[in-house]
């Protein structure tokens, strides 16, 4: 398996259109190897853009996006996806195909237009599926999965990439708290066995367990960054959300849990924040 | 939903047996019917003058360029559908067959009776409104954008149709009628020489397509993954682009406008559990050059000696089938 190295932001400031405003503004995070980073923060703050910017899709663009000692920003899309297995948002295939060959597209950068895949791509192929717990549906048409096995096909095909960086945008939206744990676990092992993974989150509690590090967006810019307990307080979240809510701390795991209140009503104070 | 093959060798041996006995049939039957013995025998060199001549110099040809014509039509309708993300993409949809029509008019409108003249004039058209529609989806920001790309194409078409009717508005009646026959499609004016002109875009367009088959896997997951796996989209997007409508255009030039192949095949070979590019280009050039080959042989024999413009009879077919592929679709 690859050994992880330090994804770095440096004042990067991203835009959708040349002198169009900035989706991000001065961004600078270091997500080191052997560590799982969590990005979150509202809808709108910017974290599905950073994941953009390192696909070279954003198309204006300054400060730089380091894998190690390349530039992101600069490099070739087959030079980045070497160093950076991007698991995008969404994914919807136009035409069917087994499971098995979806994942074995993992080996394409490595892979030149005539080359077919090497023992070594089909190990790593095999590999990738059982530390996603996959191959039970290898055979399978991708028309036929769940949203949840999907998902975790999707997670096998970047981890068959074999780069020092995994990069997850939300990887577990629709999946039910089984699916939701399991996947958390895998990338946690991902981490713990020396890769780098960087994933952008909505679901704080879970972050907040599983992540070594947490940055927060807001608007474009940094929030607050640090370990989930130095991000999730209270004073912060409620300004970045702009709603009232509660952090506790789990008693059985000591982890941060993120609860919203509901708000009063006009009528009366019957809301959670007015008891 | 059948299941998906992954070695669709026994589709090839079928499609290609299939393929044989169309090409015996379509070299033994005609205005002169000659039994398949010697039809062999007429191929090895063999037997009496006339047949060998009927055979070799006559139908050889014509079943040659069917086939190519349907293998450039299939694969091309195989790679714009994986790069358009889109089964109901096709090479005519992207303006192919609007520029050839014009380019094809102009000539006959000019006067231009030689065989080489109008399919050249063809390859050129189809070339132009290629470039065209490339050149209004970049400038709109869609190269990347199937949607843009396809209603490109659209336009540019509806643009060719319009000066089609302005140039044929005050050509003679022979003229117009000489135009509306290219413009249905046929290979009866086969030849050697435009069987080896047809080859040398074929067997390089077919190749190209054939070595992108993992990009095509690639592009069809969706931009965000394309680039995810290294894929530069929009070069790709535009490399594909270009051989897909080259295969068209000379396809095009060398038979005219033979409609539904590269829409109906991919679909039929998908429905055989065909996924993966490389193999569906192969599949889907194999299965257009037994269609083709198929409705040709329609066209000379269902009103013989009356021959049918072969462009009516692929839609005829075409239609029906894609009409069913539709409904399972849904």
């Amino acid at each position: 398996m690859s050994r992880g190295i330090t994804l770095r932001f440096d004042a990067v400031s991203l835009a959708y259109a040349r002198g169009g405003p900035p989706v991000v503004s001065d961004v600078s995070i270091a997500a080191p190897p052997a560590a799982m980073t969590a990005v979150v923060g509202p809808n709108g703050s910017g974290k599905s853009s950073l994941v953009r910017g390192v696909l070279g899709l954003m198309p204006q663009h300054s400060g730089r996006i380091l894998a190690g000692e390349v530039d992101l920003l600069g490099a070739t899309p087959r030079a980045m996806s070497r160093l950076v297995a991007v698991m995008p948002q969404r994914e919807s295939l136009a035409f069917p195909m087994l499971v098995r060959d979806y994942v074995a597209l993992g080996r394409s950068p490595f892979l030149r237009l005539w080359e077919a895949t090497t023992d070594h791509d089909e190990e790593l192929i095999r590999d990738a599926m059982e530390r996603a717990e996959v191959q039970g549906f290898a055979d399978r048409r991708t028309d036929e999965l769940s949203g949840g096995e999907w998902q975790r096909v999707r997670l096998a095909r970047a981890m068959a990439q074999d780069t020092p960086i995994l990069l997850l945008d939300e990887p577990t939206t629709f999946l039910d708290i089984a699916h939701e744990m399991s996947t958390f676990e895998t990338l946690a092992r991902e981490a713990r066995n020396g890769r780098t993974v960087i994933l952008v989150s909505h679901t704080l509690t879970l972050v907040a367990r599983f992540a070594d590090q947490m940055v927060l967006m807001h608007a474009g810019s940094v929030a607050a960054t640090g370990t989930p307990r130095d991000v999730m307080q209270a004073s912060i979240l409620e300004s970045v959300y702009g709603w009232p809510l509660v952090v506790s701390h789990d008693p059985a795991v000591g982890a941060p849990t993120l609860v919203p209140l509901r708000r009063p009503t006009r009528a009366g104070p019957r809301g959670d924040a007015a008891r | 939903m059948p299941p998906v093959r992954r070695r669709p060798a026994v589709l090839w041996v079928v499609t290609g047996l299939a393929l044989s006995v169309l090409a015996l049939a379509s070299l033994g039957l005609g205005a002169v019917s000659i039994a398949p013995e010697a039809v062999l025998s007429a191929l090895l060199g063999h037997g009496d003058e006339l047949p060998m001549t009927i055979v070799r110099d006559l139908r050889l040809p014509r079943v040659a360029l069917a086939m190519l014509v349907g293998c450039a039509l299939g694969s091309s309708g195989a790679a714009l559908q994986g790069t358009l993300r889109n089964a109901l993409a096709e090479p005519y949809l992207l303006g192919v067959s609007g520029g050839a029509a014009v380019g094809a008019v102009v000539a006959i409108s000019l006067g231009v009776s030689g065989v080489a003249v109008v399919p050249v004039a063809a390859f050129g058209g189809a070339i132009c409104a290629v470039s065209l529609v490339l050149g209004l989806a970049r400038a709109v920001g869609g190269m990347r954008d199937p949607r843009t790309l396809l209603m490109a194409g659209v336009i540019i078409g509806a643009f060719a149709n319009a000066i089609i009717l302005i140039v044929l508005a005050d050509q003679s009646p022979e003229k117009v009628r000489g135009a509306l026959w290219w413009m249905a499609g046929g290979v009866n004016d086969a030849s050697w020489p435009r069987v080896a002109w047809l080859l040398a875009y074929v067997l390089p367009g077919m190749g190209m397509l054939v070595a992108r088959g993992r990009v095509l896997d690639v592009l069809a997951l969706g931009d965000d993954s394309a680039a995810a796996l290294g894929t530069d989209v929009g070069r790709a997007t535009r490399d594909i682009f270009l051989i897909s409508a080259l295969l068209a255009a000379a396809s095009v030039a060398a038979a005219g406008l033979v409609g539904f192949v590269g829409l109906v095949v991919p679909n039929i070979a998908r429905a055989f559990g065909i996924a993966r590019h490389r193999s569906l280009i192969v599949t889907s050039a194999l299965g257009g050059a037994t269609l083709v080959l198929f409705a040709d042989l329609l066209a000379r024999t269902m009103r013989a000696p009356l021959e049918l413009p072969l462009g009516a009879i692929t839609a005829l077919i075409g239609v029906p089938v894609f009409l069913s592929r539709l409904r399972r679709m849904r």
